[in-house]
């Protein structure tokens, strides 16, 4: 317990001020470096409660694709810090909102477990014994087997979402080469070659 | 009490740090005459002689070169972000050496035998891509800007379809764990013929495309020629690593073949039957098992270090068009078409 506990207050510190830090650093790719430690550290937490799919896919889908893509786009923006930091009183009761908003529905939520801890035992899929199947594998028999149909759909809304955003950034270009391997391969001597006999002093 | 506390958390701790330092220290010296390998092989298929000063037949080239990069200046820019600077190259070299705490090199022969073995390698592995993003941002100059650039969209690129090779190897094997995939390749398709267990058992043949993409999308993740753009030096001097000098580019190029390695190693778990003899005979079984995964290991690396020396660059058009245009159909079809095979037969 007491190594838990050592490391759930690492993880969780570290977590907490870098996501401070994520709203406070001057310069937003150091915003962003900021990020990838939260989600780093978060990835250790459901580590910590023993969700180790989840937090493999933490890394792997958030900082490994999504957060090098937002770094990506930061770098190459070229961003006035000034003009970025002058608005931030007038933002800044919005965000205190939404963060009051969230942290009510988290107390609701941890509030409604403590005050009736039977609640648990009302969920509709109880939870195998981790000794017995992983839960990797539990999560595999809910999502492909329980409720596979809502998962194909979510899929499909993806795709159309992903369909979507390329045909609206698609822009044909015309007047530029592009390389056509399939062409460049079905050439022949015949028709990529001119043997042409040239009499000297005359050309062609 | 005390007692409690030396068994429960002293003792375990020690025995890992002491595992953790010796396949550290174990990896650094095989790191350096890697190195050494790949500058020799290079050598001779350019009929050069390759590194032959230090030591008999150059063999204390790399440590010659560590000393140097030691003690020379490391200089940073003055435009330089210093902070990210500095720890551009230390993100590279953790990662790539962390990754290592889950390689089986031998039957229990691995320090963390976790369940989500090949998810942690694949999840720290997409992660050494921001050593270099991180170094070719703060060195804030045009040629590692780019070079970072670059390999940002390459690595994100060929992820992709290492990740559904993965995929066609779980579904053999069943399980996420390193060791089990090694356990699977014991039986296969040479025992399914009435053969005894050789290496035809292990799935580079009956997954034989994969194990081609998987070696190929391999050298674009570690930037291998022929998809070295980001370091591309006839058109970006070094990319991402023109700004480093002395200690830090050491950690950077040491970060890079630590991934070569890993890479390498990977493709033995997968594919080459890991610590598995190529037959099954008592003489071969009586070796060791690391001395196969390492030669191995070695054979795969050969193979990287003939590609670099006679592959030429791709364009970068070149690249992207293979990674998302070839791979990633095969690799995706290899997917379905395993699982359905494995679902028709009744092999899952």
């Amino acid at each position: 317990m007491g190594l838990q506990a050592l490391f759930f207050y690492l993880f969780a510190f570290v977590a907490v001020a870098s996501a401070f830090m994520v709203i406070s650093a001057k310069n937003p790719v150091h915003s962003v470096l900021f990020l990838i430690l939260v989600f780093f550290n978060a990835a250790g937490l459901f580590l910590l409660t023993g969700a180790e799919f989840l937090a493999m896919i933490l890394l792997v889908v958030y900082i490994g694709a999504v957060a090098v893509l937002f770094l990506f786009v930061v770098m190459m923006l070229d961003i006035d810090f000034a003009e970025l930091r002058s608005g931030v009183l007038q933002y800044a009761p919005v965000g205190i909102l939404i963060g009051l908003i969230v942290a009510a529905e988290l107390i609701v939520v941890i509030g409604g477990s403590v005050v009736t801890p039977q609640a648990g035992s009302a969920i509709t899929m109880p939870i195998p014994n981790p000794a017995v199947r992983t839960n990797t594998a539990v999560l595999g028999d809910v999502l492909y087997t329980h409720y596979v149909y809502f998962f194909q759909i979510a899929g499909l809304i993806l795709l159309v979402a992903m369909i979507g955003a390329i045909v609206l950034t698609l822009r044909h270009r015309q007047h530029i080469k592009r390389q056509d391997i399939s062409r460049q391969v079905a050439r022949s001597p015949e028709t990529a070659v001119e043997v042409v006999k040239v009499k000297s002093g005359q050309g062609i | 009490m005390d007692d409690t506390f030396f068994s429960t958390y002293a003792w375990p701790a020690l025995v890992m740090i002491g595992q953790s330092l010796l396949v550290l220290v174990c990896l650094l010296v095989f790191i350096a005459y890697i190195l050494y390998a790949d500058r020799k092989v290079w050598a001779a298929v350019q009929l050069r002689r390759g590194p032959n000063v230090v030591g008999p037949f150059g063999l204390f080239q790399s440590f010659a070169d560590l000393l140097k990069f030691v003690f020379k200046e490391p200089i940073i820019p003055s435009g330089a972000n210093k902070g990210v600077f500095l720890l551009a190259p230390l993100v590279a070299v953790t990662l790539a050496l962390a990754t290592w705490a889950v390689i089986p090199f031998g039957e229990n022969w691995v320090i963390a035998n976790i369940n989500v073995g090949i998810l942690y390698v694949f999840a720290i592995s997409s992660l050494e891509v921001y050593g270099i993003i991180m170094a070719g941002w703060a060195s804030n100059s045009k040629y590692p800007f780019l070079g970072a650039l670059r390999s940002a969209a390459q690595m994100v690129s060929y992820e992709v379809s290492i990740g559904f090779v993965i995929v066609t190897v779980l579904l053999c094997v069943g399980s996420l764990n390193l060791s089990d995939m090694v356990f699977a390749q014991k039986d296969g398709l040479g025992t399914m013929m009435g053969l005894p267990n050789s290496f035809l058992d292990w799935h580079w043949l009956p997954l034989f495309p994969m194990f081609i993409i998987f070696f190929i999308s391999g050298l674009a993740e570690t930037n291998r020629p022929p998809f070295d753009l980001p370091e591309a030096e006839s058109e970006l001097v070094a990319g991402y690593m023109v700004e480093y000098s002395s200690a830090p580019y050491m950690m950077l190029m040491l970060g890079e073949y630590a991934a070569i390695l890993l890479i390498c190693s990977l493709t033995t778990i997968l594919f080459l039957g890991g610590w598995l003899p190529p037959f099954d005979i008592w003489i071969l079984n009586w070796v060791p098992g690391i001395v196969w995964f390492i030669l191995k290991v070695l054979l795969i690396f050969f193979g990287y270090s003939m590609v670099k020396a006679f592959v030429p660059r791709y364009r970068y058009d070149q690249l992207m068009r293979l990674g998302w245009k070839v791979f990633l159909p095969i690799s995706l079809a290899m997917v379905i078409i395993t699982a359905f095979v494995l679902k028709l037969m009744g092999w899952a």
